[in-house]
This record gives C-alpha cells, sequence and structure tokens, in this order.
C-alpha cells in the first residue's frame, strides 16, 4: 500500500502548480485551469484522508467539489466569452476597470 | 373674591399683533398694517384703562397664575402676573403712551420702507414691555427684560443698510449684556438663598432678615448685582454709552424705548426690589451716587451737543439719573412719579423733535435749524410745553416730580445735602440745554441751506421706496396724525403733575411700603412730612431755589443763544481743554475702545482665533484629515485592478495564516 504521505506530497505539488500558475500567468484559460488544478490537488489530499481512516465523509466532500467545480467552470467560461466579446483580449492584466 | 382680570390679554394682544403683521404684513397694504398695530395697542390700552377704572373693587396685589412652566423639586416658576399700584402706573404709562407713538409713527414712518417690520417690532417690543412690567416673578420678568433688549436692538438697527444703525444696535445689545450678566447672577442668588423668584415668596423671605447696616452681607451682593442690570438696561454710568447711539433707530423708537418706556425698566426693578433695598443700605447709596453722578456727568455732556436728539439722548441719561438717585435715597414713589411725568414730556420731545426733523427734511444739527417757530407752530407750542416741564418750571408736569425727587434727596434717611447740591447744578444745566435747544431750533434766523427733496435718512437708506410724495417742497408742518399725539402728551406734560407727589405716594404706598416690615415702614412714610427736616431747612425754600435754577438756566440760554449768539465759540475758546473734552463726550468711547474693546478684540484675535481656534481646533481636523488622505493614498495602489497581484495577496495572506497556524500548534 502506498504510504499517505505520497499523496499528500502529490496533492501539495499539485496545488503548488495551480497557484504558481495562477500567479504567473495571463491568460484567463490557463488561470481557469490552474484553479482546477488546486480543486484537483485538494481533492486528491480529501480522497486519501478517507481511504486512510475509512471514511466516507472525505469522498463526499470531493463530489461536493467536483460538483461546484462543474457549475464554477460552466459559469466562469460564460463569463471568459463575455470579457473576450466586450474586450477582445483573454489577458487579465489588461482586464483592469476596478482599479482604482 | 376679585373678579378675573385676565391679565395676560394686555401682553397677548399685542404679541398678535406683532404676529399677523411680522408673518403676513408684507402682503398687506399701509392702511391695514397700521390698522392691525393701532388697533391691538390700543385694544391694550382701554384694557389697561378699564382694570385701572376697577381699582376700588380690587384686592391688590391681584396674582394670576395663567400656567405652570418650570418645576424642579421645590423650586417652581409659572407664567403668572402680578398687578399692584406700582405695575398698574408701568402698565398705564407704556399702554398709553405707547399707543400715542403708534399713531405718531403712522404718520412719521409712512413712506419708509418696512413699513410692516417696523410695526411689528414696535408690537412686540410693547408685548415684552408689559411681560415685564406685569411679571409676577423674576424670571418672567427677566423674559420681558431681553425681549425688550431684542426689540430695541431690531428697532435702532431699522435702517441695518446703514452701517452706524447696525453697529449701534449691536452696541445697545452688547452693552446691556455686561447689565444681565449682573441680573442673572442676582437671579442665581435669590434661587441658591431663597428657594423662589416669586416676588411674594423671595420679599417675604427678606423682610424676615435684619437690616444689613454694619456690614455687608447678601442682600447687598443681590441688591448691587441687580444695579448692575439696571446701570445697563437704564443707561447709568458706567453703562450709559449705548443710549446716545440709539439714537440712530427711527425717531418713534427713540421716543418709545428710549425715553419713555424700556430705559425706564431699571428704575422700575429697584423699586420693584426695593424689600431687598430697604435691608442693603450700602446697596441703597451705591444707587444714589451712580444715580446722581450720571445725572450730573450726562447733563454736561448734553450741553455741547449739537445733534437734535443727542441733546435728548444725554438728556433722558440724566433724567434717568435722577430717578435712580430718588430710588436710592428710598423715595421710590419720587422715582416712579418722575418716570411716569418724564414718559410724557421726554416722549413729547422726541416726538416734536421727530416733528423738527421731518420738517426741515431730515436735518439733524442744530446749527442748521432755527427760525422754525412761525413755520411749525403746532410743533413749536407742543415742544415748548416740554421744554418748560422738563427744565422745572411750575406748575408743568418736571416741576412737580423734580422737586419731589430733590427735597427726598435733602430731607430722607438715606438722603443728604451733596445729591441735592448735585440735583439742582443739574436742574439748572438741564434747563440750560433744553433751552438752548429750544432758542436754537426755533428762534434766531434760519441757518439751513434750502431743504434738500429727500430726507437725508431715506437717501441714505436703500430700504426706502423711491419715490415720495411727501417730505419736498420746504419747511412744513406734520400731518395731522403726527400732531395729535404730540397735543395729548403736551396736555399730559402740563397737567401730569398736579396729581402731587403726596397724592402718588400715598397711591403706591401699599406696593412701595406694604410687604416690608417695622422701622422701614415708618422712617419712608415720616420723611415725607415736610416738617421732619433733619436741617431745620424748608421744603419751600428748596423748591424756591430749584425754581431759581430752572430759570437762570433759561436766561442763560436766552442770553448765549438768542441774545448774543457769537458768545459761545468765545466761551469755548476760553475754556479751551475742558471744552473740548466735554465736546468728546469725555471721551468714554475712546477710553472703553482702548481699556475693554481693543483688548478684548487683540485677545480674541491672537489667542482664541490664532491661537487656539486655527492652530489647535482647526489644526487638529486638518492634520488627522490629511493623514487618514496620505495613508489611503499609499494604500490605494494595492486595488491595482490587476487580477494577480490579488490573488498573490491573497496567497500571501493564506501563506501568513498558515504560518500562524503552524506556530501555534509548535509551541
Amino acid at each position: 500500500m502506498v504510504p499517505l504521505s505520497y499523496y499528500l506530497v502529490l496533492s501539495g505539488i499539485l496545488f503548488a502548480c495551480g497557484v504558481t500558475g495562477f500567479l504567473i500567468k495571463r491568460n484567463i484559460i490557463t488561470i481557469f485551469m490552474s484553479i482546477e488544478l488546486m480543486l484537483n490537488g485538494v481533492n486528491l489530499s480529501f480522497v486519501a484522508f478517507a481511504a486512510q481512516w475509512h471514511a466516507l465523509s472525505g469522498q463526499v466532500f470531493v463530489f461536493f467539489v467536483m460538483v461546484v467545480a462543474a457549475a464554477e467552470s460552466a459559469v466562469g467560461l460564460a463569463i471568459i466569452i463575455a470579457v473576450y466579446r466586450t474586450r477582445e483580449t483573454l489577458n487579465v492584466d489588461r482586464v483592469n476597470l476596478l482599479k482604482l | 373674591m376679585t373678579p378675573n382680570l385676565h391679565l395676560w390679554l394686555i401682553p397677548v394682544l399685542l404679541l398678535v399683533g406683532a404676529a399677523i403683521n411680522g408673518l403676513f404684513g408684507r402682503r398687506f397694504s399701509r392702511q391695514i398694517v397700521s390698522a392691525i398695530a393701532l388697533g391691538f395697542s390700543g385694544a391694550a390700552f382701554v384694557r389697561a384703562l378699564w382694570i385701572a377704572l376697577q381699582l376700588s373693587s380690587l384686592t391688590l396685589p391681584h396674582v394670576e397664575s395663567l400656567a405652570g412652566w418650570i418645576r424642579a423639586g421645590d423650586f417652581q416658576v409659572d407664567f403668572a402676573f402680578y398687578l399692584d399700584q406700582l405695575s398698574l402706573v408701568m402698565l398705564l404709562v407704556v399702554t398709553g403712551v405707547g399707543f400715542l407713538i403708534h399713531i405718531y409713527s403712522v404718520g412719521y414712518m409712512w413712506e419708509e420702507g418696512g413699513f410692516y417690520r417696523f410695526f411689528s417690532y414696535l408690537n412686540l417690543f410693547m408685548f415684552f414691555m408689559l411681560t415685564l412690567v406685569l411679571a409676577s416673578n423674576y424670571l418672567l420678568m427677566f423674559i420681558g427684560w431681553e425681549g425688550v433688549g431684542l426689540a430695541s436692538y431690531l428697532l435702532i438697527g431699522f435702517w441695518f443698510t446703514k452701517d452706524s444703525a447696525a453697529s449701534a444696535g449691536k452696541k445697545a445689545f452688547i452693552v446691556n449684556r455686561i447689565g444681565d450678566f449682573g441680573f442673572l447672577i442676582a437671579l442665581f442668588l435669590m434661587i441658591q438663598h431663597f428657594g423662589s423668584l416669586n416676588f411674594e415668596q423671595v420679599f417675604h423671605s427678606v423682610s424676615g432678615m435684619p437690616a444689613e447696616t454694619a456690614g455687608t452681607g447678601l442682600l447687598t451682593a443681590i441688591g448691587l448685582l441687580l444695579m448692575v442690570g439696571a446701570a445697563g438696561k437704564s443707561a447709568q454710568l458706567p453703562l450709559y454709552v449705548w443710549l446716545p447711539d440709539a439714537m440712530e433707530g427711527p425717531t418713534p423708537v427713540s421716543a418709545l424705548i428710549h425715553a419713555a418706556t424700556m430705559v425706564t425698566a431699571g428704575v422700575y426693578i429697584v423699586a420693584r426690589s426695593h424689600v431687598i433695598f430697604d435691608r442693603a443700605p450700602q446697596a441703597l447709596m451705591v444707587v444714589a451716587i451712580v444715580g446722581t453722578l450720571t445725572a450730573l456727568f450726562a447733563a454736561t455732556i448734553g450741553i455741547c451737543q449739537t445733534d437734535i436728539k443727542k441733546v435728548l439722548a444725554y438728556s433722558t441719561i440724566s433724567q434717568l439719573g435722577y430717578m435712580f438717585m430718588a430710588c436710592g435715597v428710598a423715595a421710590y414713589s419720587a422715582g416712579i412719579f418722575h418716570l411716569m411725568t418724564h414718559a410724557f414730556f421726554k416722549g413729547l420731545l422726541f416726538l416734536a423733535a421727530g416733528s423738527v426733523i421731518h420738517a426741515v427734511g431730515g436735518e439733524q444739527d442744530m446749527r442748521r435749524m432755527g427760525g422754525l417757530r412761525h413755520h411749525i407752530p403746532w410743533t413749536f407750542w407742543t415742544m415748548t410745553a416740554a421744554t418748560f416741564a422738563i427744565a422745572g418750571f411750575p406748575p408743568l408736569a418736571g416741576f412737580f416730580s423734580k422737586d419731589a425727587i430733590l427735597w427726598k434727596a435733602y430731607s430722607s434717611p438715606y438722603g443728604s445735602w451733596v445729591y441735592w447740591l448735585i440735583g439742582v447744578f443739574t436742574a439748572f444745566l438741564t434747563s440750560f440745554y433744553m433751552f438752548r435747544l429750544w432758542f436754537l431750533t426755533f428762534f434766531g434766523e434760519y441757518r439751513g441751506e434750502a431743504v434738500a427733496t429727500e430726507r437725508v435718512h431715506l437717501a441714505d437708506s436703500s430700504l426706502a421706496p423711491a419715490p415720495h410724495e411727501h417730505g419736498h417742497g420746504g419747511i412744513h408742518e406734520s400731518p395731522k396724525v403726527m400732531l395729535i399725539p404730540l397735543m395729548i402728551l403736551a396736555v399730559l406734560s402740563i397737567c401730569g403733575g398736579w396729581v402731587g407727589s403726596e397724592r402718588f405716594d400715598k397711591f403706591l404706598s401699599p406696593a412701595l411700603h406694604g410687604v416690608s416690615t417695622g422701622y422701614t415702614t415708618e422712617d419712608a412714610s415720616s420723611s415725607s412730612a415736610p416738617e421732619r427736616s433733619e436741617h431745620g431747612v424748608s421744603e419751600g425754600l428748596l423748591t424756591s431755589i430749584s425754581i431759581l435754577a430752572a430759570i437762570s438756566g433759561l436766561f442763560l440760554a436766552w442770553l448765549l443763544y438768542y441774545r448774543r449768539p457769537q458768545l459761545p465759540q468765545e466761551i469755548a475758546q476760553a475754556l479751551g481743554g475742558f471744552y473740548q473734552a466735554v465736546l468728546h463726550k469725555y471721551y468714554v468711547d475712546e477710553i472703553y475702545a482702548v481699556v475693554f474693546v481693543t483688548p478684548l478684540i487683540d485677545g480674541s484675535t491672537r489667542i482664541l482665533w490664532h491661537g487656539v481656534d486655527r492652530d489647535v481646533i482647526d489644526a487638529t481636523l486638518n492634520n488627522s484629515a490629511e493623514g487618514a488622505r496620505e495613508v489611503s493614498d499609499a494604500m490605494r495602489h494595492m486595488q491595482s485592478g490587476n487580477l494577480r497581484s490579488y490573488a498573490g495577496w491573497i496567497a500571501a495572506g493564506a501563506a501568513v495564516v498558515i504560518a500562524y497556524m503552524i506556530w501555534m500548534g509548535t509551541r
């Protein structure tokens, strides 16, 4: 059996990749994908713990997260399309109308 | 059981009149405005007369409580009115003279702008004055006291676009504040020691106290503080400076407020509080000294004034000094008697002076008048009556009251021959400056230029409507509506004294001696008996001397201003510096400016404005606002609109939280 720590390290790496991608990428789509990466990193740690402790609640949480992430990506993609239509760019640095 | 007199109606009638004219008068025609003002003031006068006629069936003092006002523990103040002989006399004087002056004002103010405003203020003044006179406690009296000050301020500054009028109003108000300060402290002392401000309760408490003959104590303090208030309102030394300036107001205002009624409020309050003063001989002496000095001081200034209204203003101060002299020797009835006759003849003098000013087109300088007696005969004859009355010629009103005061000043147990001597000398001066005014105005050649087509003070005032139907076409007599009050007042100036001071004293005695018990009553009533003079001088002799003083004043004025008009110039040059000092009113205004006003303004500017307000209060506010702005300015760069920097902040924040949790966990 693979030790728990392996899963957790992989989960941490996935999350860190997601954060890094979120911070350094300018394309909205890529940023969006980084968010999914972070979510899945967390999911991995959930299921790992669930398997370790034989507790179903971790798995249930993961399903919740996946459902919410699916809904979120639907809304998020719609927003991205709307942004692209109005501003004709996907560069987040140029989507800065909320600046003071 | 006394019938319900509804005393409250009298002041409230005037308040209603003031309110109607003040609120809606702008839309009314002049006829309606004057009808309202005259109607309400006339109704008040009729009401007062009706009460006076019922006098025999009344039990005085009559107290009428209208409503509760302040209740705090045992302390209680009501809206209550108080009628006794003293307030009845005041009531009749105020409503009677006030009503006559209302009539006169209709003619005098007819062409002025702000006609409704004037009558609204005039009614308002009467309302407050009647509240003052009828109040049954010191607090309600104080309301009236402040209210007449307010009305006086409004009316002095009636032509408010004229700078001098506006500042004269302010001066009157501020100088009166100094007096009111003393009045208020006196009230606080009464509350503290007697627990009440009602006349009856206070006087009852006081009459149980021994007279402070040896030292000074509470009653002396209250008396002196009341005198400070009275000196402010009644223009006594050293607070008289506002009254001459108050002549900036329209002449009927000078007549009503600054001669006949409001300025006598101080005399009234001293007479009203006689129970306190009777037990505080030191305070009484201060009243007498202040009154005597003011009488002399103002009379000497009056000699050199050239403005006809200023002469009358100083004369008013001087006559008020007489009244205080009378009160100061505990001859309150003589003071009130003089108050009444003075209201008649001084009101008349001012109104007649207004008529003269009206006739010569707004000119107030007597040096540019002269020879007017043929042009304005009615004004001339009424003014003659008033002049002889104030100068103290028998059998006119002023003779009786002034003689009563002088006699009491000499013979009263508080009196002294010094008061009498100064009083007689002042009577001589009074006679002199009044006849100087009379000769300069009505005799000799007319010295003015051709009468201007517009009245001067109208031209100064942008309030006035441009075209005048009146006030042009040479020297002319005033309209009838102005002359009738003059005639009535002239009759009163002649006959007003015939009641005699003895009878007047007897009439007032329940109010002025009734509450006090013991020795004061005996002393005060016995002092009116002529044969009990300490010095053995008969009243007749003193009376002859004062008549002689009046006649010599007339003679001197005749010599200097009619017979040999060049003589005053020579005398003035001979006297040199002294003449200059008198001409400039002893530089009192200048001294006050240097001693009080300038330091006050400088101190306020440097310390309070620059130091406290600008450098502390404003600086605190401005600096904290500036600090907030700078911090915000630094912070606002965080909100760049850059999504990734937001994410960076979130990540950094999360990292800090996690680090904190780890640190907490490992501890």
